[in-house]
């Protein structure tokens, strides 16, 4: 077993201000970089806050970025980076911090409780859905999410412009919109609500630009520009966009169901 | 304190824009270069309007030929449907439709917004901006128009395959013979299909849109396979770039006299 002294850079602080502190730590092999900034808490700096609950890159809770990179502390190897490097950890920049590595994450959960819940089917009790699984694998795919919000902390669209926090939800809730709007059961447009509208209308599809940085940064790997945002925006521009199906819904408003 | 971004007043005081480490900038500064080049090689070619015909090849930039000043090319693409009139090169009149395709395709999207406009320039690296809008207004709210590219894209294909079987001829148009351009065109041609088929509008159409796809399983049958291309793209975007650039300096190589199509049979 191996071990070292690495530098680390730890920003501290609170909103009133703070900036990134010093630290020569020990690493041994294996170890993951939440081992080592739980060591600085342990041996050098006891008030240093930290979130995190799993260690297994399950619960979404020690979001930070590492080398200026969003990442799970809890799944970010030591491994990775030469031993000669100066690895410096800060709280996620997109998002109001409270203090060290701890931000104030509530703008998603405001976003969340904005896209309007699954619509349950006329005439289908609990315990009476039945579904096909090729129509629920897109859904599921999503269903990975761990709520980390490191895509919505690296999303330039709030990151670099917080007044499009109002009107953008962010890449975690419009691929809940293309979830819900994939499901085989949610019976939304049935009841007026038209998801791929709104997801531009209220959600802000239109601001993002497919540059795919929400992807990059997935721990879970979720192809969520690929799968869940342009699929999004290909079905807001059947809405809009598509003079044939505008001409049609003109005409006569089609009885028929979803597809 | 600047507002609107990361040094926004309640985030965490980080006067830096960033701090990656690595070298993000590579990737933007590569995809820049080589789209840089393709415009300029495009540009030259498409306004030089000379050296695009030699029996049996047409340069991709100009097929199909829809002046009255186009180079005959027997059995080929070429239908004076702009008549006299039209003086300058016959590449600008179908150019618009593979460059419109392109422009507005969900990757080379992408690639510009990063490599050339710097929204954002890399992932967590500040974009220089100060307001940003995206996609919502005009003009960049055009790129919702990408589908009809789609539509286009795909007659414009089918003309380059027709293009590719007639380069099977010689230069007297006998048929039974292949050259190097032939295979060139082959490749070309493949790569083209490829690409247009990935499409995400493509994926979509056939059947992304549906929301059953238990009650359709030939559409879903083949948005599976559109998937499994879509999902190479970016590689087949850049893949079929290449290559028609290549299969038109290939034909201007040919038709300039600097170099001899070799045959094969
Ligand atoms: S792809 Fe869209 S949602 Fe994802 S990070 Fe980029 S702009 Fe944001
Ligand atoms: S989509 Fe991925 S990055 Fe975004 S919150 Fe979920 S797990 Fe995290
Ligand atoms: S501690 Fe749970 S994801 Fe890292
Ligand atoms: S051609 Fe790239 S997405 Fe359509």
């Amino acid at each position: 077993m191996s071990s070292y002294e690495a530098r680390f850079k730890v920003w501290r602080g609170d909103v009133a201000g703070g900036g990134l502190e010093d630290f020569g730590i020990e690493v041994n092999d294996g170890e993951v970089v939440l081992d080592i900034i739980h060591r600085i808490q342990a041996t050098q700096a006891p008030d240093l806050a930290v979130r995190w609950n799993c260690k297994a890159g399950k619960c979404g809770s020690c979001s930070a970025e590492i080398n200026g990179r969003p990442r799970l502390l809890c799944m970010t190897r030591m491994s990775v980076f030469m031993r000669e490097e100066t690895i410096t950890v800060t709280p996620l920049r997109a998002f109001p911090v409270i203090r060290d590595l701890v931000t104030d994450v509530g703008f998603n959960y405001a976003k969340a409780r904005e896209v309007p819940a699954f619509v349950p089917p006329d005439g289908l009790g609990p315990g009476e859905y039945r579904m096909m699984q090729e129509d629920v694998d897109r859904s599921q795919e999503f269903r990975k999410c761990i709520e980390c919000f490191l895509c919505q902390d690296t999303c330039h669209v709030v990151r670099d412009h917080e007044e499009n926090k109002t009107a953008f939800a962010g890449p975690r809730f419009l691929m809940r919109v293309a979830e819900l709007d994939m499901h085989p059961l949610d019976a939304a447009e049935e009841s007026g609500l038209d998801r791929k509208k709104t997801a531009q209308d209220e959600h802000g599809l239109g601001y993002c630009n497919i540059t795919k940085c929400c992807t990059e940064v997935c721990p879970e790997s979720i192809k969520i520009t690929d799968n869940a945002l342009i699929p999004l925006k290909e079905r807001a521009v059947d809405r809009k966009y598509d003079p044939l199906v505008w001409l049609g819904s003109k005409i006569r408003r089609r009885p028929s169901g979803p597809a | 304190m600047k507002s609107g971004g990361v040094r926004n007043g309640t985030r965490a005081a980080i006067t830096a824009p960033h701090l990656r480490t690595d070298r993000w900038w590579l990737a933007p500064a590569m995809t820049a270069a080589g789209l840089l080049a393709f415009v300029v090689y495009s540009t030259w070619r498409a306004f030089s309007n000379t050296d695009y015909y030699a029996a049996p090849y047409v340069s991709p930039f100009y097929s199909p030929c829809l002046a009255e000043n186009c180079e005959p090319m027997r059995n080929g693409p070429n239908w004076e449907v702009f008549g006299s009139w039209w003086g300058l090169s016959p590449a600008l009149i179908v150019l618009i439709f593979p460059l419109g395709f392109r422009l507005t395709c969900y990757y080379y999207r992408k690639a510009y917004y990063r490599g050339f406009w710097a929204s954002p320039p890399a992932c967590a690296v500040a974009e220089p901006h100060k307001k940003y809008s995206g996609e919502t207004r005009f003009p960049l709210i055009l790129q919702n128009i990408h589908r009809y590219f789609f539509y286009a894209a795909v007659p414009v294909a089918g003309i380059l395959t027709y293009d590719t079987v007639l380069s099977f001829r010689d230069e007297h148009y006998a048929w039974g013979h292949m050259g190097l351009g032939t295979l060139v065109f082959v490749v070309n041609i493949v790569l083209i299909w490829a690409y247009t088929l990935s499409c995400h509008s493509c994926r979509h159409i056939i059947g992304g849109k549906l929301k059953h796809f238990s009650k359709h399983p030939v559409r879903y049958r083949a948005w599976q396979l559109v998937g499994r291309l879509n999902d190479r793209h970016m590689l087949l975007a850049w893949a079929s770039l290449v290559s028609v650039a290549l299969a038109d300096f290939y034909v201007y190589l040919v038709a300039s006299g600097a170099f001899d199509d070799p045959t094969f049979f």
